[in-house]
């Protein structure tokens, strides 16, 4: 999750850290499959529900006063392009969640735009996904998921969800937004787990 | 009630028509569009064509190998011209 030593230079690129079918790229494309929502940080809310009718909610102040991390990582699309070394700074999933009674085995991500998709709680722990609001040093742009977006970099960047405005934890998994339509459950780059075929 | 097969008849009637002369009636905000007014975003993994006016997906079609899937997602009739 930190600076890779593999990495081979200015124009080089370490192919090792290039999962099957990917290629490497200097941009950072948007993709998007709706207009993207104007989400004031005045009326940001981040709320964690389970299953036993617990939550919790932060307002954007309160966001920002939990511990911080800033994080360096490689992204993979599914359409195929990676780009190594983003950086980028938000709150661990595992204080996010660290309260939380449940003993759910799936997170369901809800946006603003209504985008959702479906992680399991073990794909989310342990440091390995953040709720980002920085990017390169600046807030988060809108384009890019701002004001805060869910960073799950080690699955394919559709599970990242942009607009990100809380998760909610469920025994039973519930297919989000483009594993509805034929892309893979999980999403595991290395495995190259693009649909629902592989 | 009938197996599938019974759906022969009004399916081919539903896949010969031109797609783009249809018509759709939001559920959502009930605005009248042609499909050519839908706005698509189609640089993601797959189609999303969405109301021109509330956002509401009309429909997705997302292309994996040697399958094409079609998805209404939340609603809305496609409406074709018929004799
Ligand atoms: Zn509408």
């Amino acid at each position: 999750m930190s600076l890779s030593p593999g990495f081979s230079g200015r124009r080089g690129f370490d192919t090792s850290r290039l999962p099957p079918g990917q290629y490497p790229t200097y941009d950072f494309p948007v993709l998007s499959a709706g207009p993207t929502p104007e989400v004031d940080t005045a009326d940001w809310e981040f709320t964690v529900a389970s299953e036993t009718g617990w939550r919790a909610t932060w307002t954007w102040e309160q966001f920002l006063a939990l511990p911080q991390q800033d994080v360096t990582t490689d992204l993979h699309c599914v359409t195929r392009w990676s780009k190594f070394d983003t950086r980028w700074r938000g709150v661990s999933l595992d204080v996010l969640l660290a309260d939380a009674e449940t003993a759910a085995d799936f997170v369901i991500a809800h946006c603003h735009g209504g985008y959702t998709t479906n992680l399991p709680l073990e794909d989310v722990l342990d440091g390995r996904a953040w709720v980002v609001h920085a990017y390169d040093g600046f807030p988060l742009s809108p384009e890019h998921g701002g004001p805060a977006r869910l960073l799950v970099p080690h699955l394919y960047l559709w599970k990242s969800a942009k607009w990100v405005r809380g998760l909610t934890l469920s025994p039973v998994d519930e297919p989000g937004f483009w594993e509805a339509a034929g892309y893979h459950n999980h999403g595991d780059p290395w495995r190259e787990q693009r649909t629902w075929q592989d | 009630m009938r197996d599938g097969n019974a759906l022969a008849g009004p399916l081919s009637d539903l896949f010969l028509p031109d797609p783009t002369t249809a018509w759709r009636l939001c559920p959502g905000c009930g605005t009248d569009a042609a499909l050519a007014a839908l706005h698509v975003y189609d640089q993601g993994p797959a189609a999303v064509a969405r109301c021109p006016r509330c956002s509401e997906i009309a429909f997705r079609v997302a292309r994996h190998p040697g399958q094409l899937w079609f998805d209404f997602g939340r609603g809305g009739a496609l409406r074709f011209p018929a004799s």
